[in-house]
């Protein structure tokens, strides 16, 4: 596991922060052996496990939706609710800029702190979320408006209230709306794309995942519980399960791969966001050349194809 | 296999020289009965009226008038897709088991002289769970309803995902209902059908997408298992939770059908949409 190396550059990092703020620049002798020493107990990081990049992807300084619509977007303006029933906390989303344009993001919400995640329920999001989600999207075809949408869950929410008001119902509805939606629909896996409830919202022409996003078909928890009924088994999971997104572009599902700062996104997000601006800005201006009627075939082809079966 | 059998001979056996019948005793009250008796009663128990699960075909000889069936895309291969230890192996293993080499079957038959396109999932099968085989044939026969014109009913009864094959059956929830909302687009009419259990990726697909949605009585509904659910929350769940009175509660069936009506009613709201005359153009007739 690299949870040790991590945690020794994070102290050294620290280390670092203080000499700067003590007023130390560049050519402080010390920084720089600091530096070194860094980079030195990140080299780990070169080759990395799935278990490893699950572990990265869903580590909680992880740059999370609100961090991508900050850095990404302007005039972010906030739509709440399903308009039906409640408001989902774990579905976040609006209306903002992107590069001027009007653009529809939504997306999982994860915290970085336990308070946080635990107000964003670990970003497992319930029917209400689904429906907001879809709220947004059918107002973004209508309007015009490109959707870009965030994905980081470790599932939809198993609790007694989801299923009683159609858990599968939603998730359901929003991948046969999605799938029929005549504006640009770009995806993000950002950390963990577990299960119906990462694909609930990811029904992309294009699926962008950064290079220590997983993207499966259920947790690795959620995996071993089911096939060896042993949920600590998800280590011997993670091996099998081909989640990484290396795997994904293997299966055609990911077009594309963000790559991140060694050690994870939280070590660099700012180097992350320029990357992933220019990925956003080069598949978002080439799919609003195409038609609607392009783009909806575009998609359908897309999903269609995945996991082609001969005869 | 044939060597065992021989050694385990019935005292029928050995005294008529003709196979003994075969009989299944009931789960709910151990009584048995016949296996013919039990197919020719919709796999109710004649003793108790316990249903057991129904297999693929005989729910299809069930709604299907005599000699008008026709499968579609039999010889489908399941391959394993991300090199999961043991699959192919278990694969056949069921295949011989079962006598069915996927958990759908998909055909085209008649109900009462209505032509229509039916699915029906088989629990035996890695219990219905949806691989990239089952995701092609509810597709292709869900556009095979849609070019046709045909009314489509599917019958759910699955645990959701099959986990051998990772990501590719998670893709087959979106290719499956993006196929069903086509064809919903086109005016064509999808009666999901819920059996027991229908639960996991199936029902966040195409077996909440229906125009229709009818359940047979107790099957048990849900997105997350019930052991999921009980494990996330620290509680045991309410009495007869997800089960299909409930969701019927909750306001997702439009009702609960009793096995012993299930073609009459098929053909009652297949009739109604026949009828209409907005889906004249239905070639169904």
């Amino acid at each position: 596991m690299i949870r040790d190396s991590l945690l020794e550059a994070e102290k050294i990092e620290s280390r670092i922060r203080e000499l700067r703020a003590e007023g130390k620049n560049e050519n402080d002798q010390e920084l720089l052996l600091l530096s070194i020493e860094k980079a030195k107990a990140l080299r780990p990081c070169t080759s990395l496990t799935p278990e490893d990049k699950v572990y990265l992807a869903r580590k909680i300084e992880r740059p999370h939706i609100d961090d991508f619509i900050e850095n990404l977007f302007t005039d972010f303006f906030e739509q709440k609710g399903d308009h039906l029933y409640d408001d989902d906390p774990a579905m976040y989303g609006g209306i903002a800029r992107f590069h001027g344009i009007p653009v529809t993001v939504l997306g999982h919400r994860k915290g970085h702190t336990a308070e946080t995640s635990a107000k964003y329920n670990f970003g497992m999001a319930k029917p209400e979320g689904y429906r907001k989600a879809l709220r947004l999207m059918k107002q973004a075809e209508k309007f015009d408006r490109p959707i870009i949408t965030f994905v980081d869950t470790p599932g939809a929410f198993p609790g007694i209230d989801a299923e009683e008001h159609g858990q599968g119902e939603a998730i359901a509805k929003n991948l046969a709306a999605m799938s029929r939606l005549r504006v640009p629909v770009i995806s993000v896996v950002t950390g963990e794309g577990s299960s119906g409830g990462a694909l609930g919202i990811c029904v992309a022409n294009k699926i962008l995942m950064l290079e220590y996003a997983i993207y499966s078909v259920l947790s690795p928890e959620g995996f071993a519980s089911i096939l060896w009924k042993d949920s600590s088994r998800h280590g011997e999971a993670c091996a099998i399960m081909k989640l990484t997104a290396d795997d994904l572009l293997d299966a055609g599902v990911a077009d594309e791969i963000i790559q991140e700062p060694l050690g994870g996104a939280q070590e660099n997000p700012k180097r992350l966001y320029g990357s992933l601006d220019m990925s956003l800005e080069k598949n978002l201006s080439h799919l609003m050349q195409m038609t609607p009627e392009q783009i909806l075939i575009d998609r359908k082809e897309k999903f269609r194809k995945i996991g082609a079966v001969s005869a | 296999m044939e060597k065992e059998v021989s050694k385990f001979k019935s005292v029928f056996e050995r005294i008529t020289g003709k196979v003994s019948p075969e009989y299944i005793t009931c789960k709910a009250c151990s009584r048995r009965a016949l296996k013919d008796v039990w197919e020719r009663n919709l796999s109710i128990c004649p003793t108790c009226g316990k249903y057991r699960p129904m297999t693929a075909h005989s729910r299809l000889r069930a709604i299907f008038d005599e000699g008008t069936m026709k499968e579609f895309n039999q010889d489908m291969i399941t391959t394993d897709k991300i090199d999961f230890p043991g699959y192919e192996a278990k694969v056949k293993q069921l295949e011989k088991k079962t006598g069915i080499n996927e958990s759908a079957v998909t055909a085209e038959g008649r109900i009462n002289g209505i032509h229509v396109v039916a699915v029906v999932l088989d629990t035996r099968f890695f219990m219905g769970s949806m691989s990239s085989v089952v995701g092609e044939k509810v597709t292709r026969a869900v556009e095979f309803a849609d070019i046709h014109r045909l009314p489509l009913i599917i019958f759910s009864a699955s645990g959701g995902a099959r986990m051998q094959e990772g990501i590719y059956s998670l893709m087959q929830m979106a290719k499956t209902s993006a196929a069903v909302e086509e064809f919903s687009e086109h005016g064509g009419l999808y009666i999901s059908y819920l059996t027991h259990p229908t639960t996991g990726g199936v029902t966040a697909s195409f077996a909440t997408l229906g125009d229709i949605t009818l359940a047979e009585p107790g099957a048990l509904i849900g997105f997350a298992g019930p052991r999921v659910i009980e494990q996330t929350i620290g509680q045991k769940l309410p009495k007869g939770f997800q089960r299909s009175e409930y969701l019927l509660k909750h306001g997702f069936i439009d009702k609960i059908v009793p096995r012993e009506q299930m073609k009459q009613t098929l053909y009652d709201v297949l009739k109604l949409h026949v009828d209409s005359r907005f889906t004249r153009r239905m070639d169904a007739i």
